[in-house]
């Protein structure tokens, strides 16, 4: 399993007061043990502004890594801010690939309580559920309850949207009760992005995030300064990382063009069970590993489609991760590790 | 290049009328038919392909999808007139087509994976 879990240290401090002014969004709450005055707590800790992004890597994570270190600095200063990455659970999920989701997905549970600093929330960018069964939606609730962490924030995947739309997901899943899967809030001096790039299939074409998405984003943007750190989120690659499979976003370019003014923008993504980076100027693409089973290597040779991978017993453990981040202060990187659940 | 012609039975009644249709002709009234009924063909999705990808029925002709991957996959008409909704592994989809046209439709989540199917009158 790949560990992710993102620091944010302070480079310029906010006075308290001016902090967490628009973070009004109410994301799922776990285990309804959400304290505001944590929460608070710890969106002032790290405000921090104009950061550049220096990625490093490490735990063994197999490829596509160019910015690899020993992973020294996954030890954040006590006052960063920390978050988690988890994607592709997809519960319901029952083939040998994995015949055992929960399970995988309970290691991570443990990997991630046992981090010395607790994440402050917990991002999830998609495919939840496997159909999109109301079935799969209450049992990932269920599930989630066993995180020790204040909130979950998740975008929705295909598999999460394949059959009614968002109308399933928002059920359990309606971040801020507008009835959208696209929002944002900010902490810690970051301002935090989820998107929404499954509803718009074509056939023949990759997906898109459309028009009204678009517009939203830009008036999301407008808002804030463009020395604010920026993390977006997105199921499917921000990026084309393989169009012959669907690999990217059509319209992503446009979204990109809203995001280069900013000094420092993070875009992490799901969908391709695997980790590859991308970066393009003060613009870093991030894809993360599956907690259910991996999916070969864009155009692998001799796999002519992106169904699951059946690994060698022994192997899949060190396929399925979460992923850590984190910047520490007065170095002005963001630092991301990436480490799978066996080492 | 394939262009959609024919708009097909998009509300629940009218595809139980023409399934209706369809197995009363088949199986109740078998005498009616001037010719053999048509033979019913598969479709597997398989690695996600639609095997086969091109097809050539007759009107009246009832075709059925089983998705063989262990992924879902849908298949929707192009113009959405049509949506199996999502298929797991083994599940099946079947559809009649009754009237003349190019049916072209693919996977709403993997949306690089099409198929086509072609009503003639034989």
């Amino acid at each position: 399993m790949l560990r992710t879990i993102l620091y944010v240290e302070s480079l310029t401090r906010h006075q308290e007061t001016t902090m967490d002014t628009n973070d009004k969004t109410p994301p799922l709450a776990i285990n309804d043990r959400h304290d505001p005055n944590r929460r608070k707590a710890l969106s002032c800790l790290a405000a921090w502004t104009g950061a550049a992004v220096v990625w490093t890597v490490a735990g063994g994570v197999p490829r596509a890594l160019g910015a690899t270190t020993d992973g020294k600095t996954a030890a954040a200063a006590k006052n960063a801010l920390t978050f988690v990455q988890i994607s592709d659970t997809h519960f319901g999920f029952n083939k040998p690939a994995n015949p055992d989701i929960v399970g995988s997905y309970r290691r991570a549970v443990a990997d991630i309580h046992s981090l010395p600093q607790a994440p402050a929330f917990i991002l999830h960018t998609g495919d939840i559920t496997h159909l999109s069964k109301a079935d799969e939606f209450g049992r990932a609730r269920e599930l989630f309850q066993e995180l020790k962490v204040d909130r979950l924030h998740t975008v929705p995947g295909e598999h999460d949207t394949i059959d009614d739309g968002l109308t399933g997901y928002l059920k359990f899943f309606d971040h801020d009760g507008k009835g959208k899967g696209w929002y944002s809030f900010d902490q810690g001096g970051v301002h935090f992005i989820g998107l929404t790039n499954t509803l718009n299939f074509k056939m023949g074409t990759m997906t898109s995030l459309g028009e009204e998405q678009l517009a939203w984003l830009k008036s999301d943007l407008a808002r804030i300064s463009h020395s604010t750190p920026v993390v977006v989120l997105a199921h499917i690659p921000m990026w084309t990382v393989y169009a012959q499979w669907g690999w990217g976003t059509a319209d992503a370019d446009q979204a990109m063009a809203l995001l280069r003014p900013f000094g420092s923008v993070t875009v992490l993504n799901g969908h391709i069970h695997q980790v590859l980076q991308k970066v393009e100027g003060n613009v870093a693409l991030h894809t993360a590993m599956s907690l259910a089973y991996p999916l070969p290597t864009p155009g692998q040779e001799g796999i002519g489609e992106p169904g699951p991978l059946k690994v060698p017993a022994g192997e899949l453990g060190k396929r399925l991760g979460v992923r850590q981040l984190s910047v520490v202060r007065g170095h002005r990187e963001l630092a991301l590790i990436d480490r799978p659940l066996d080492r | 290049m394939y262009e959609f012609t024919t708009r097909l039975a998009a509300t629940p009644a009218r595809v139980a009328a023409i399934l209706v249709t369809t197995f009363s002709i088949a199986f109740a009234t078998p005498s009616l038919l001037a010719t053999p009924t048509p033979a019913t063909p598969t479709i597997d999705i398989t690695k996600f392909t639609y095997a086969p990808k091109e097809i050539t029925v007759a009107p009246g002709t009832r075709i059925v999808w089983t998705n063989r991957d262990e992924v879902p996959h849908t298949v929707t008409a192009k113009d959405r007139s049509v949506d199996s909704k999502a298929m797991d592994t083994g599940d099946k989809f079947e559809y009649t087509f009754t009237q003349e046209g190019d049916f072209e439709y693919f996977c709403v989540v993997h949306p690089f994976m099409t198929g086509v199917v072609h009503v003639r009158k034989q």
